[in-house]
């Protein structure tokens, strides 16, 4: 009963179809053949681009250092083969717009030849800034999709002094299974990472969260962990979005973490299954992050599989190995069916965020016919973060976007819990994309009319003391003269 | 290369729903209770329940029409037949054709499509329609008759039907009288006990349905079926009608414990009138209830508290469709004040206390 009246560990959610049986019982596939050419573009991470040190022409071996990051939250990028680097210019973005973005042309030479690895011989010698500053060497950044640089994790977990380190295994997107089928066949270094990790933030406990529709998954792990009596291994209900880092904080701990706080400052630290493997290959064997395992899946894809494949691999050539049918796509989608973007074409390359492109067809899309919303709150029930979606939406569309940011628009996590549920085909996160870029850019041209405004009263400010500063030279001068003449009249009648 | 058509936003799946799959279900959930009623007073009651239902789609389209939109994906939506059909059942099962082409009017033009059509109408638009006619036509919206089942030999034939639909002709005094809520009500004003007044009162044949009442309103057994059928299709939530029932039982409780000669017995109250077929399937309209747990509860209990208020103290025997409405008013005012928590704020939208524990 007393239960009944505490928090609810879990708010909103959807039970999506998952999808996942296609790909989830085959192994990984690693023998992917290297494409001629990548495009391994500069930002692959949040924060500033990584600044390139390699010039066209260049030969560069796997691993090698093309481009060093840049400021507090940056990530470099490495040489995912070797080869000879031909051009550095702006190719099309992974991103729904596919506008160029700044990249790295490598032709590999087809022999994979390593750099000169230099791993340490026993790292948890090492001190834990150390593990920081090999991390984020190694360019490793969230690999859950968020890619935030996980050097700079490590570093804020260390400094707030937090207790538990909580590894996201839920995988929560239909379709996706490349972190599922990691932990089948990963766990040893899965698990390994997670204790360089803990290594590295100093903390004692860390729970491995997996959802319940993976046992393999979880027994692998489990079995994994048992030498380690500080890793838990967990398994929490399957419902989209138990992924979201906040949901899962909650579930875990009982922790709520603040609106504008960072999960850290209430103890807790997340990191994705994919990353500690990452950290894992960074600390242990020395490798900086140059491939990832992608799920390819979807209505269209003859061959749906796991497949390691280097960074800057062309979505086309993963298509083709995977023989998607070109004729059945109705849209491609880079991450997972609720969260992912729609890309406009092939012709772009896998990055660190990739964990699947999907090539979907027609009858798996939801239908687009819209019709009036009946007001039936599905959207108020499954929203995770607590908002009321209908009554954003209906501001939006009014252009009253200030009231919908008090209705908690900057709240929204875009999970697309809303949109998935909703009986009109209302595309309600496409409403929140676009008021949140509005109200983002109408932000920016006020910030601008401000600085101009503020600019031209300083310069108004300065002309007017310039002004007076020659007015009372004028003055100072014409008394001063006046004085002269005064002294000289004086002299000449004392003279 | 493969290229697809503009982009789009998440999600790019969705669940296996559709606003006329939903109607269909209330419409499936109501066929019970539906069949039940016309079995029960026969062909004139079908004659009126078609004519309610066409015209309400007949209404629905002139309005599609006249804004320049083609009529039948829009009726296909099913709204506008689960309006007529609702409205049907309210009405009393011996009325003549014009109440139930006025009353699907007044539902649809005056009800929904002014407001702007399916979602935007801030009142129920059957109850609309329902507490107009009973205002506008107190005689013929009060006229109720025994029941009397299709293929019986005192029951009107097919071609009585149409004398009584279209022409009018209203059956013989003996067979027509007052619904139980509105004989009690008349009693009560002759200074008569409870003890004497329900004497041939059976509460098994009122909830069987057994018994005079409006078209489909009757059959508290069979309009608590699909009700439940709803709940367990996910298609409504349970808070508004449990806490619609449970008011409305607790108070009758109450005051018939204090005073049983004067006050009602909760299960008569549960079984008369339109309380089923409001708690099922009219208050829980989406339109015109609130969007949250807490929000509907609230909701829920305004309208079990009016229904029992107007039905003990009011001028009229039966109040469901006053408080509908009335409760329908209050339905944005519940939801400005009643609305989830944000995730990391409190109840006021503040962001949290960081609690280090």
């Amino acid at each position: 009963m007393l239960s009944f009246f505490s928090k609810p560990r879990i708010q909103g959610g959807v039970h999506a179809e998952q999808h996942k049986d296609a790909t989830a019982h085959q192994p990984i596939v690693y023998s992917f053949p290297l494409p001629k050419k990548l495009y391994i573009p500069l930002q692959q991470h949040v924060g500033k681009p990584a600044e390139p040190l390699i010039r066209v022409g260049d030969k560069v071996l796997k691993g090698q250092l093309l481009a060093y990051s840049q400021g507090m939250i940056s990530a470099p990028v490495h040489a995912p083969s070797s080869g000879v680097i031909v051009d550095v210019n702006d190719y099309p973005a992974p991103h729904p717009s596919a506008l160029p973005i700044r990249m790295i042309v490598l032709e590999t030479d087809g022999n994979d030849e390593w750099v000169k690895l230099c791993p340490p011989e026993d790292p948890f010698l090492l001190e834990p800034e150390d593990i920081s500053l090999r991390v984020g060497a190694a360019g490793i950044v969230g690999l859950g999709g968020a890619t935030f640089p996980t050097a700079v994790k490590l570093n804020m977990g260390r400094e707030n002094h937090i207790d538990t380190l909580i590894i996201n295994g839920a995988e929560c997107e239909p379709y996706l299974s490349c972190d599922d089928r990691l932990m089948q066949e990963c766990a040893a270094q899965i698990i390994d990472g997670v204790r360089l990790m803990l290594h590295g933030m100093r903390t004692e406990r860390a729970v491995v969260a997996i959802e319940d529709n993976k046992p393999a998954a979880y027994q692998a792990m489990q079995a994994a962990a048992l030498p380690y009596p500080s890793i838990e291994v967990r398994q929490i209900p399957t419902r989209y979005p138990m992924g979201w880092d906040r949901q899962l904080i909650r579930y875990v701990t009982g922790k709520e973490v603040p609106v504008g706080c960072r999960s850290s400052e209430v103890g807790v630290t997340i990191h994705n299954v994919g990353t500690a493997q990452a950290v894992h290959k960074a600390i242990r064997l020395g490798q900086p992050l140059v491939s990832r395992v992608v799920t390819v899946s979807g209505g269209a894809v003859s061959k749906p599989m796991n497949v390691l494949v280097p960074l800057g691999t062309l979505i086309s050539e993963l298509f083709a190995y995977c023989q998607v049918d070109a004729a059945h796509t109705a849209r491609i989608i880079m991450g997972g069916p609720m969260m992912g973007d729609a890309l406009p074409h092939t012709g772009l390359p896998t990055v660190k965020a990739t964990s699947g492109v999907l090539a979907l067809s027609a009858p798996e899309l939801k239908d687009s016919a819209e019709q009036p919303c009946i007001r039936c709150a599905s959207c108020v029930t499954v929203c995770p973060a607590g908002l009321r979606p209908v009554d954003m939406a209906n501001n939006i569309r009014i252009n009253q976007l200030d009231v919908a940011v008090d209705l908690g628009l900057k709240d929204c996590i875009s999970c697309g819990c809303c949109s998935y549920i909703c009986p009109s085909n209302i595309p309600l996160v496409q409403y929140f994309k676009y008021a949140s870029g509005a109200v983002a850019a109408r932000q920016q041209a006020q910030h601008k009319s401000e600085q101009t405004k503020r600019l031209m009263d300083d310069r108004n400010a300065r002309m007017e003391r310039i002004a007076r500063q020659q007015l009372e030279e004028e003055q100072a001068r014409i008394a001063a003269k006046a004085e002269r003449e005064r002294l000289k009249a004086e002299q000449e009648s004392v003279a | 290369m493969i290229k697809t058509q503009k982009p789009n936003s998440g999600a790019h799946i969705g669940a296996k729903t559709s606003v006329s799959k939903i109607m269909w279900q209330v419409v499936l959930a109501l066929m019970p209770a539906t069949a039940f009623g016309l079995w029960c007073f026969g062909w004139p009651a079908l004659n009126l329940f078609i004519i309610t239902v066409a015209s309400a789609l007949f209404f629905e389209a002139f309005c599609i029409r006249l804004s320049g939109r083609l009529a039948i994906p829009v009726l296909m939506d099913g709204s506008a037949l689960l309006t007529g059909w609702l409205l049907a059942m309210t009405l009393p099962p011996f009325a003549p054709w014009w109440i139930g082409v006025v009353g699907s009017g007044l539902a649809i033009i005056l009800g929904k499509q002014v407001y702007g059509g399916l979602g935007q109408n801030l009142f129920n638009p059957a109850m609309l329609a329902r507490v107009a006619l009973l205002i506008s036509f107190p005689i013929e919206m009060t006229t109720f008759v025994d029941v009397s089942p299709l293929f019986f030999s005192h029951s009107p034939g097919f071609i009585d039907s149409f004398n009584i639909t279209f022409a009018g002709l209203s059956p013989t005094d003996a067979r027509v009288g007052a619904t139980t809520l509105g004989y009690i009500k008349t009693e009560f004003s002759q200074h008569h006990l409870l003890s004497d007044i329900l004497k041939d009162y059976s509460g098994t044949l009122n909830m069987i349905g057994w018994t005079r009442g409006s078209l489909g309103e009757t059959s508290t057994v069979l309009l608590a079926f699909g009700g439940v059928w709803l709940l367990r299709q996910g298609i409504i939530q349970w808070f508004i009608p449990v806490s619609l029932l449970l008011t409305v039982a607790l108070l009758a409780s109450v005051f018939h414990l204090w005073d049983s000669e004067h006050y009602a017995s909760p299960w008569l109250h549960l079984n008369s009138g339109a309380l089923m077929c409001v708690a099922f399937f009219i208050a829980t309209d989406y339109v015109t209830s609130p969007n949250t747990p807490a929000g509907q509860l609230v909701f829920g209990a305004g309208c079990g508290l009016l229904i029992y208020v107007i039905r003990t103290w009011g001028a009229y025997p039966e109040g469901a469709g006053f408080a509908v409405l009335l409760m329908n008013a209050a339905t944005p005012l519940i939801d400005h004040y009643i609305h989830p928590r944000i995730y990391g704020r409190d109840r006021k939208g503040k962001p949290l206390e960081i609690s280090k524990s």
